[in-house]
Parts: C-alpha cells; structure tokens; sequence
C-alpha cells in the first residue's frame, strides 16, 4: 500500500515537476501566512508580523530546496541530469568517445560472440524435457565403439536403470516417386527414439513396436522440412504412400518444425531398424555401427546406470548370446548426451572463453587508461564543481555516470558486432560443433552482455572515479601526489595489457605450430590431385549383389576413360570422411582363446585399383587385382600395423583370417601402408582390404570412387559425372570433395580454435600497443618543461629519444616477464589441443615474444621522436 | 518560545505530528503550533523538517491531505490521519511509554 503510494507520488512529482513544485511552493507561503496571522493576533502589525515569521522560518528558498529534496524521485532526477551532462562531456571529445566505444564493442561483441557458441553445448539444456537425464551409451572397445543391435537387445531387455532406450544408425534413402529425385539424410532408428528424446511427432503418430519388426509394412516418419519442400504441407500426407528408392512405404507422422535432432542435425526421414530380433550371427545385427541412447529412470543417478551396465556386461546371461567380437570384455562408457556431444569441442570452447575473458581485461583496462588520461584534462573542470560545493560522491557519480554511458554504447556496438560475426563463426565452425542450429545471439545473450557492460561499468569506472574526485581535497591543481598515484595506475594496467596480450598470441603461436605439425603428418596415402565422391545405388534392381557390383564396375570403367583421369578406384569406406565401418578380424593361426581374437580392423571393400589412386603404397606381395573375383579364391590385403601388432614375427603373406562371421577364410596377399581413418590426429588404425565382388554377406549399395588426376581433378568434375550418368543417370553423386579438401577439414575444430586465437591476439596486440604509445604519449607531453629543460642543459636529441625509449621498454620488459609466466600457466588448458608441440615450445614462446617487443617498440617510438625534435626554446618561454 | 526551548529529540517528531492529527485535521502550521504550546514552548519545531515530515507520513499511508482554499484565496493543504496513521501512533506510544518508563526507572536507580 505505502510502496505503491512512493511509486505513485514520486511518479506523480517526476512526471509534472512544476505541479509538484508549486504545491510546495503553496504549502511553505500558506505556513508563513498563518505564522504571521499567528504573530498579528499577538499585537504586531501587519509588516511586523510578516517580518518576524520570515526570521522564525529562516530561508524560504532553503525550506523548500528541503521539502522538495525527500523522494527517491531526486535520484532519478539526478541522474538524468548527469546522463545530460555526461553526454554532453562525451561528444565534446569524440576521438575519445569513439576510441572508447570502439574498443569496448570490440570486447564486448567477441565475447557476446564466443558465448552464444558455447551457450547452447555447453550450459544451456538440450531442448529435450528432462534432458539431464539423457545418456549414451558406448561400447568400451577402443575406448568407444558403437554397439551392436544384439548388444542393444541384451542392454534394453536387463537394464533396470533405464526407463527407455533407443539404437540409431545412419541412413540415406533415396525419394523417387518425385519428379526430381532427392537423396535425404535420414536415421534408421529403434521404435523407441523419440520416446527417449521425449518429443512427439506434430502430425500422424509415433512409430510402434509393431513397426519395427521383420516383415512389417514399411513405414517412415519424416520431418517438418521434407513435408514443406515435398508435400506442400499437405496434412493428409499421413498415411499415404510414397515411393523410396521405388519402394512404397507410408508415412505415418510428421515431427515438429521445432524439432532438434542433436544426434543428426541433417536428418530429415526416419525409418524403423527392422533389424532381425533373432540375431544371426553373421548379419548386419552384430556390426558396430549403431548409437544407443538412453533415458534414465526418475531418481536413478549416472553412478547407478553406470554400475548397474558395468553388471550385465560381467555376467552373461544364458538367454543372450555374445559373438566373440561384441562380448563387452571392456564393459560400456556411459556418458550425458550433452557431454557426449560436447566432447569433441569442449577443450576448444573453454580455451576460447579463457581467450575472450583476456581479450575483454585487455579493452577494459584500454578504456580505464584512456578515462584516467581524461582525467588529468579534465581537473579544472572537476575542481571548479567541487568548489562551486559537488561533494566527492556527487563528483564520483558523475564520473561513474560517463563511464556506463561509455559502457552502454560499448554494449550496443558490440550487439550489432556479435550478431554478424556470430554468422561468420558458424561459417568457420568444424562438424564436430553440435547444435550449430542453436547458435545465434538470443535473449541469453543479450542478458550476457547487459551483465558484461554492468561489469564493465564498475571495473572501468570505479579507478578514475576514485582519482578524478579526489579533486575536491585540493587547491593547488599542480599537486604531484596525485598525479604519481594516477601514473603508477596507467603504468601497471599498460603492464597488464602486454602480459595479457602476450598470453593471448602465444596461445595462437602453439596452436599455429599444432596445425602445421598435423598438416605436415603422413596420411597414408598420397591427396594431391585427387578427387572423390560417393555414388548410392537406388532402386529395385540394386538388390541383387551381382546388378550392384556391375553397376559400379560400369561407372569406373567410363570414368577410367575420362581424359585428364590417370586411374580411378572405388571403396566402400573412405578415409577422413567420418566412416567408420569397423569389423572383428580372426586369424586361422591365432589359437581362439588368445586376447587378440576379438580385435577390430577398418573393412574395405574395394575395386582394384583403389591403391594406386589413393597412392596407398605396397609394402610386400602383391595389391588386388581384377582377377580376384567372386570365383576366385578369397584374398585379402592388410595394413602394416595389422602385420605388426596381429602376427609379429610370421611372414604374413599366406596366413588365413576371417572379417566378422564371413562365411569363408581370405589368404593375406599383401600387405600395405598404414592409412589414417578417423582423423590425422589418430594414430593409423588397422585395416583389411578385399575385393568387392568377394564380400559376400552383403553388397555395399554405397561406394566411393577414387579419382586421380593428370592435374587439378576439379576441372575433371563434369566430365566424370557425365560418365556416370552415362551408365545410370538416376543414381545420387554425393560428398564430392578432393582429398586435399578432406585433410584440410580434418584439421577443421584446430583451424576454428586457431584463427579465433589468432583474431583476439591481433586485436589485443594493437589494444596493447595503442595503450603503451597513449601512455607515453601523454607522459611525454606532460613533462615537455622537463625535457626542455634536459635540452637546454647540453641533452642531446640522441639522449632524449632514449629516454622516453627507455621508459615504454623497461614497461614492456615487466609486461612480458608476467606475460611469460602467465602464458605457460595458461598453456596447461590448451594442452588437449596441442599436436606434436610441446605446451613449453620454446620456439612458440621466442617468436610472440619478439613479436610483442618489436610492436611495443614502434609504439613507443612515435612519443620518443616527439621528445627528440622538441623545441626547447619555445617551449621555456611559453611559460 | 523561552531560553529553554528544545530542539525535538530525533524521532519523535513523526509521533507528535500524528498525535497532533488525531485531534483533528489541521495544516502544517496548524501541527507546529501546536506542540509548542501543548509542550508549553519547550518543543520548537523547524518548518523544513515538518513539511519533508509530512510528505514522508503522507507517502508511508499514514496521512492524507486535501487542498482547501483559505479566506485571502490562497491554497492550504490539511493533513488527516488515516485509519494506519492511527495504528502507528497507537503502536508509536505504547513503544514510547516503554521507553521512557525505562530510561526514568534507570535514573532513579542511579541516585
């Protein structure tokens, strides 16, 4: 009640001022009536008694000042006329309220930025319900491998801790009942998943168990995106027919145009698993290719998944059977979704945040600099409203006042900064980035930045403030005291700038030196002038093995006689491409109970001549070759690493070994290179090569063809189309890309962590280096008598350019001896990050240190020459 | 208004304005003039520290005021307590009375 009467009255008095000031103009002259009427009464007359009230009330004027001074709505008002003023102030001086703005956006708009990346993977929940709840679920092999459908099977029907869980596995189909047919990114998933997930489809209905199982009618789910570029968002899609790869299948729910899919942002169409619940044991149900997710029960903790999964992968149960190469030996890695995805990035965006945080100390500490300058310009002025009766407070208000609307201005520009370069970083983002949809500058971040210029405010505003107005305690204006105080502030915040800096480029230097050590690594194979893409086989016909493998034997065949094309290869998994199709190698002569019997090799199925295109080179025997066709006997060749680690110390060529439960036994012909997969990080891992046409189990309906140019194969590019299209102009080519092209983007999370660094490095070094030259600058200006003085006195311009030299280096010196220290703490964070260099790397460390030296020394340059070329005379008799 | 006159002890004004008001509505003169002669001249109020008084009780609930025209057509502002204003000064005395049968129990004690 009396709250709402403040906020109402004090509007009231605010919002009509004159009003507010006659009522009390009216009261305190009603008071002096009725005080001289009172006085009257006694026997003065009337001008006495109006004389005697005024000396009773005292000043009239002050009485009302009093009156008119209780209410929260003076502040406000006070503050206004300080916003007034301070405005006025900044666009007196506009080099110095853009330099100001500038440098504050600047910091402000890269951290706006950095946050709005990290915000949603690292902080922000999933935008599923419950999302904490969300776990993946690997299997322990090598670390973490993708699961199995029959270890799924197991998990989901003993697992106690979980209240639903879901495998999902890649899938492309192709739309062909349309005029245009179109390859779509989709998932084949268990009918559970978007239980899991906890979101419901927008149209139609979810998938059924019933769905799911062998012999089911085909179904499919697909997203909003496909329903408005295919179905012109027709809500009577669901349950009509629609034909992929000229299958019909029905389509039974459409999912919300809201909808993330964080585990396969691109997917557009679902389709059930419909994976054969009786598990035979040498189909794809026992492949590593699948993700399992899952969500925990109410209540149930991580520990407890954790142990209770550890559990079943102990003890077998009689009802599942475990082939050798999904036994669990090494138990499951079970981790939050969100974590999961994060992963691969996390080192990355902290070190980024840890940069950003630098890079905006560094703006701030340019801005206060530039404040503290000001303030030395500005006493006068100060001292002037301390006389005319300003109390300190009222001075330090004022000041502060400049200083947010510095801070402010700062915020707006580094908003409009962030909501550009957020796209440009998006640009620049490797794949591992999850949720890329996610980021944008939204309310989270504007609130960010209201919290950064709140902070920035006080930081920036409360040193100068405490300088600035003490200017009250003074009367001579030439104090020393003073100004030392304020010269020791500038100095060391110019020392903080150069430390910081110095940490902020020789983070960029080691991740530079990481990128090129992993650049300079062998990949195995030889990438120059070579050209890929992968070509999907669709359609009925392409279920017979035999019309797949002619098919592709056609396309390489005309793509072989492209002009410009030296040879040409096909695979069915590529390196550096993220496939990963890995299978459990047996050897004949490894006695079944040794551990090795269930280590996993990458399968190629290959077409000869895939080794000389990839410039894989042969190490010993012989390559595949034409001849080893599916009647031929099976032959295999092998990586190096496979030789060493599987038969040390055998003559590998002859030995016998098995891939998966391939119904027959391949003899090892040769043996070649080790090629990096994955990543050219990671180490090269296993890999076993056989002939397309003697992989019997199944005929892969997705291969690349390999193509090596005569020179750059870019230009080749429509030609080697036209030549598949010659063959079948209705098969998707996909995922061109030259094989430079897939290294480089190999590299891609380091080269996004890389160039961020090596912005705010560039950034920070000017900032320092604006900072040193202003504080020289203006020391030297400061002392020009001085200096004249040293020149009258037989100083030569020689002497004097050293001086000032002298001053900004022995600050540079400090700047980078702390600089020093921090960096090689700091370095600690960065580590993960760092490739075949050392986090100490001394080369690293010598270049930013030269670099920083030499930028400070031409900064401090420019004052130094000002104070040689000084006219000592002119200057003695100015005063 | 003898030698004697005391300036009002800190905190004690709002009681007295509201003690004042409960008698009847009155303006700010009206308020001042009358503690000092109901305290007989020895309480002497200060006309800025009434007025920025009033306007407080006035934005606390306690007080409402109206405008009434006075006979040489000038505007008077009268203060009337509201039925909080009454609640505080019941409150405000008990708590003084307390107060000061203290501070007089502790002086007797003291001779």
């Amino acid at each position: 009640m009396s709250l709402w009467r403040q906020a109402v009255r004090g509007l009231r008095a605010l919002l009509n001022r004159p009003a507010a000031d006659r009522d009390i103009n009216d009261e305190v002259e009603h008071y002096l009536d009725e005080a001289a009427a009172a006085l009257e009464r006694t026997g003065l007359s009337p001008q006495e008694a109006r004389r005697a009230a005024r000396l009773e009330l005292g000043n009239v004027a002050a009485v009302r000042e009093q009156v008119r001074a209780y209410g929260w709505e003076n502040v406000v008002d006070t503050a206004v006329a300080d916003i007034r003023y301070g405005l006025r102030q900044l666009i007196r001086k506009p080099a110095f309220t853009i330099v100001a703005v500038l440098t504050l956006g600047l910091g402000i708009g890269a951290s706006a930025t950095i946050f709005s990346v990290v915000n949603p993977i690292l902080f922000e929940a999933l935008p599923y319900p419950d999302a904490h709840r969300l776990m993946m679920v690997w299997d322990g092999q090598n670390g973490r491998s993708d699961v199995t459908f029959g270890t799924y099977r197991e998990v989901v029907t003993r697992s106690r801790t979980f209240q639903s869980m879901a495998v999902v596995g890649p899938f492309r189909p192709t739309l062909t009942g349309v005029s245009e047919p179109e390859r779509l990114d989709g998932q084949r998933v268990s009918a559970d998943y978007f239980r899991v997930l906890g979101v419901t489809p927008a149209l139609g209905r979810d998938f059924h168990a019933a769905d799911d199982r062998p012999g089911a009618p085909f179904v499919a789910m697909i997203s909003d995106s496909v329903w408005r570029r295919h179905f012109g968002a027709d809500r009577s899609i669901v349950g009509r027919q629609v034909l992929f790869e000229d299958v019909p299948v029905t389509v039974i729910g459409v999912m919300p145009a809201t909808f993330e899919n964080v585990l396969s942002p691109s997917a557009e169409i679902w389709f059930p698993m419909l994976y054969d619940t009786t598990l035979p044991v040498n189909g794809r149900e026992w492949g590593h290719h699948l993700h399992m997710i899952g969500r925990l029960r109410e209540g149930v903790s991580e520990a407890q998944a954790r142990q209770e999964l550890d559990a079943i992968a102990r003890t077998r149960d009689t009802a599942f059977s475990r082939p050798s190469w999904a036994a669990l030996p090494d138990g499951f890695v079970t981790t939050r979704l969100q974590d999961d995805l994060s992963r691969p990035v996390r080192p990355a965006l902290l070190a980024l945040l840890g940069a950003v945080a630098l890079l905006l100390t560094i703006a701030c500490v340019n801005v206060t600099n530039l404040v503290l300058a000001r303030g030395v310009e500005r006493r006068t002025e100060l001292m002037v409203r301390a006389a005319l009766g300003a109390s300190r407070l009222r001075l330090m208000r004022q000041l502060i006042t400049e200083v947010v609307l510095l801070a402010i201005m700062g915020g707006l520009v580094g908003i409009a900064l962030a909501s550009f370069a957020v796209d440009l970083v998006i640009a620049l983002s490797p794949h591992e980035l999850p949720r890329a949809a996610a980021i944008r500058v939204d309310g989270s971040v504007l609130m960010f930045a209201v919290a950064l210029v709140t902070m920035i405010a006080l930081a920036v505003g409360i040193v100068p403030a405490l300088y600035g107005s003490r200017a009250d305690l003074r009367v001579d204006g030439r104090s020393r005291t003073d100004s030392r105080g304020r010269e020791v502030a500038r100095r060391s915040l110019v020392v903080v700038q150069l430390a910081f800096a110095l940490v902020l480029l020789a983070g960029a230097g080691l991740l530079l030196r990481s990128l090129q050590h992993l650049l300079a690594m062998p990949p195995g194979f030889e990438p120059a002038n070579v050209l890929t893409l992968q070509v999907q086989t669709a359609g009925r016909r392409f279920r017979d093995p035999n019309a797949t493998h002619q098919f592709f034997a056609a396309v390489l065949e005309a793509v072989r006689y492209v002009p410009g094309v030296s040879t040409a290869g096909a695979t069915s998994q590529l390196p550096l491409t993220g496939d990963q199709d890995v299978w459990g190698v047996q050897f004949e002569s490894a006695s079944p109970t040794t551990v090795n019997e269930s280590r996993e090799a990458y399968r190629y199925a290959v077409a000869p001549g895939y080794f000389e295109a990839m410039g894989i080179p042969l190490r010993q025997g012989r390559l595949l070759n034409a001849q080893d066709d599916g009647n031929a006997p099976r032959v295999a060749v092998i990586s190096e690493s496979v030789a060493k680690r599987r038969l040390p110390g055998v003559d590998a060529i002859g030995q016998r070994l098995r891939i998966g439960a391939s119904p027959g036994w391949f003899t090892i012909v040769g043996i070649v290179g080790n090629v990096r997969q994955a990543s050219l990080a990671i180490d090269p891992p296993d890999a076993v090569y056989v002939t397309n046409e003697q992989w019997t189990q199944f005929a892969d309906g997705a291969r690349w063809l390999v193509v090596r140019g005569q020179s750059d194969p870019v230009a080749l590019l429509p030609a080697i189309r036209a030549a598949i299209e010659s063959v079948d102009r209705r098969q998707p080519i996909v995922r061109v890309a030259t094989m430079d092209e897939r290294v480089s983007a190999s590299a891609a999370a380091r080269r996004f962590a890389l160039v961020l660094f090596q912005a705010f490095g560039v950034v920070a070094l000017v900032l320092a280096s604006i900072g040193t030259y202003g504080l020289l600058s203006g020391s030297v200006t400061r002392r020009l008598r001085e200096l004249a003085v040293r020149a009258v006195l037989g100083a030569d311009r020689r002497s004097l350019l050293e001086l000032v030299l002298r001053g900004g280096m022995s600050l540079t010196a400090v700047g980078i001896v702390i600089g020093l220290i921090l960096a090689i703490l700091a370095s600690r964070f960065l580590e993960t990050m760092l490739f075949g260099v050392s986090r100490l790397d001394a080369v690293t460390y010598v270049s930013v240190v030269v670099l920083l030296a030499l930028t400070s020394a031409i900064a401090c340059w420019m004052p130094a020459w000002r104070a040689s070329r000084l006219d000592p005379n002119a200057i003695l008799r100015a005063d | 208004m003898g030698p004697e006159n005391t300036d009002l002890i800190q905190g004690t004004l709002d009681m007295l304005i509201l003690k004042t008001l409960s008698l009847e509505p009155i303006h700010g003169f009206g308020i001042a003039r009358r503690v000092e002669q109901i305290s007989r001249g020895v309480f002497k109020v200060n006309p800025g520290s009434l007025l920025t008084a009033l306007t407080r009780l006035e934005r606390a609930g306690w007080l409402d005021s109206e405008w009434r025209d006075t006979a040489n057509s000038r505007r008077a502002k009268y203060y009337t307590l509201t039925r909080s204003g009454r609640r505080q000064l019941e409150a405000e005395t008990a708590d003084w009375s307390r107060r000061a049968a203290a501070v007089a129990r502790i002086l007797k004690a003291e001779v």
